[in-house]
């Protein structure tokens, strides 16, 4: 892997958002509007319900990592369909610039991309409504990286996907977090969904985290082996959704896809 | 270990798409210092061809060495060796010139980076332009640097896709002789398709002409039209595309 040519696709998102500020409002301004508007009903609730469950922490603190899972996941996404959108890939794809690079190169667009908005939202939750995961200590650290591993694998998915089923296709990636929001448990218990439901949690790694937030406030242990799990699920699927994208990408290369991208025709 | 003979060396290349044959055993060699123009009608296989030297298609049979790397078994180290500039495959328009121009730099490893890219802006007469955004450039410029992002990594083989087709004669004719240098300075070579028979009897040495995927006829652009009873360049390559079986097996 040559360090120049990550660098390379890094540099050009980095001169995409210095040149243009409505790329870089976006890193940040709906997470910041999620905490404003979380942190007041959270704030409410736990007014109106005195003596009840600390709303600040389970609803707020859930927004917050949920918010920066969805930017992890967006960063990879948005980094990928920068070149869709500017029709970059023959450019791209006649240098030696190999998959892993590329792929590595947008992994780490995302992770500089999503501290921002990370940055901002942890800024407003403390300053505003005195939600302080820094109290947590080095606890906050396990949870937010199963979330960074889970939005990576979930952002590698989506750009492969996109170019399979070509440029349209990016009206099916915004959606993905929304879907899996009620399967993921972020803002009830697990208990709570039916049967099926907690099938199909117990594969997604934020569910466990969300448990795991869930079960400190309430005073109980750091669920050690369900952090493990949560690990292992998402390390497993950052690894199939990385296979998945190597072969789309070798499938257009045989069929052509890839060399007539721009075209509509993808199917 | 000695240089390769050829730049460029394709064997029995193949490419198919369901039922219709897109290339069909393609040979070809593109030597040191020389242009080698890629002819032939709409659909004759010559951008599938290229997309394939360039390894963004996978062929179906055969092989494509660039000087002396097997592209299929070293893609990196033979697309290292190698570059394009296509009508179709504009920089991308929301970086300025000097941000694509690294970018790519980075992307070909390409040594003093920053003293490349000052002596291919001056080259191109791109110095005005730096700053600019390549959307916002008109369609010559944007020519200009594409051609200046083609030459970053110096390299042996370059490709170029109708390079003038929307210049202006005289800029078209500037650039023509500057292609002409660096074909003759370097010791690389440059495979050209253009749709300006004029333009290639002027720049290539050799021409392929292709037709529904197979080479038809080849040879020096000069000379070949008269070997074949044509008054021109332009008037073989109309009888090429109109009765195609009648060429068919030659290759003199």
């Amino acid at each position: 892997m040559s360090p120049r040519r990550v660098a390379a696709v890094v540099l050009r998102q980095y001169y995409l958002l210095r040149g243009s500020p409505t790329r870089v409002v976006p890193l940040f301004a709906w997470a910041a509007i999620d905490i404003v508007l979380w942190g007041f009903i959270a704030r409410y609730l736990d007014h109106a319900t005195s003596g009840g469950p600390d709303f600040l922490f389970t609803l707020l603190g859930a927004v917050l990592l949920w918010d920066f899972f969805i930017r992890i996941m967006h960063g990879m996404t948005t980094a990928f369909l920068e070149d869709v959108w500017s029709r970059n890939f023959l450019n791209l794809f006649a240098t030696p610039l190999a998959v892993p690079e590329y792929v590595a190169g947008l992994m780490l667009t995302s992770i500089l991309t999503s501290l921002v908005g990370l940055a901002v939202m942890l800024i407003l939750a403390t300053t505003v409504f005195g939600l302080s995961f820094f109290a947590w200590g080095a606890l906050f650290v396990p949870f937010v990286a199963v979330l960074f591993l889970f939005g990576i694998a979930l952002g590698i998915f989506a750009s492969a996907m996109v170019l399979r089923l070509g440029p349209a296709s990016e009206w099916l990636v915004w959606p993905i977090p929304a879907l899996l929001s009620p399967f993921a448990a972020v803002f009830y218990p697990l208990a709570t969904l039916p049967a099926w439901m907690q099938w199909i949690a117990h594969a997604l790694p934020p569910s466990y985290v969300f448990e795991g937030m869930r079960a400190i406030v309430a005073g109980r242990a750091v669920p050690l082996d369900s952090l493990g799990i949560a690990f292992a699920l998402a390390a497993l699927q950052i690894a199939l959704a990385y296979a998945f994208f190597v072969a789309v990408f070798r499938a257009t290369v045989r069929s052509g896809l890839l060399a007539r991208y721009s075209a509509e025709s993808t199917a | 270990m000695s240089a390769p003979a050829a730049i460029l060396c394709v064997s029995a290349l193949g490419k198919r798409y369901a039922d219709t044959v897109a290339v069909a055993d393609v040979s070809f060699a593109v030597g040191r210092n020389e242009i080698v123009g890629l002819l032939g009608p709409n659909g004759a296989g010559k951008t599938t061809t290229i997309n394939m030297i360039l390894g963004l298609l996978a062929p179906d049979a055969g092989s494509i060495h660039i000087d002396g790397v097997d592209l299929a078994r070293e893609r990196e180290r033979a697309l290292a060796r190698t570059n394009f500039a296509a009508v179709y495959a504009p920089l991308p328009g929301n970086l300025t010139v000097e941000q694509n121009l690294r970018c790519f730099g980075l992307l070909y490893e390409v040594p003093q980076l920053a003293a490349r890219i000052e002596a291919l802006l001056e080259q191109f007469d791109l110095r005005h332009f730096r700053h600019v955004r390549c959307g916002l450039l008109s369609s010559g410029e944007q020519t200009r640097a594409s051609l200046a992002k083609a030459l970053l990594n110096a390299p042996r083989l370059l490709l170029l896709d109708e390079p003038t087709a929307s210049l202006d004669p005289a800029t078209a004719q500037e650039l023509r002789r500057t292609i002409r240098a660096i074909a003759t300075r370097g010791d690389g070579g440059i495979l050209w398709t253009s749709h300006n028979m004029l333009e290639v009897e002027a720049v290539c040495d050799r021409v392929l002409l292709l037709s529904h995927g197979r080479i038809l006829l080849q040879g020096d652009p000069r000379t070949l039209p008269g070997a074949h009873g044509a008054d021109s360049l332009e008037a073989l390559f109309i009888r090429v595309a109109r009765e195609p079986l009648s060429f068919a097996g030659g290759t003199a």
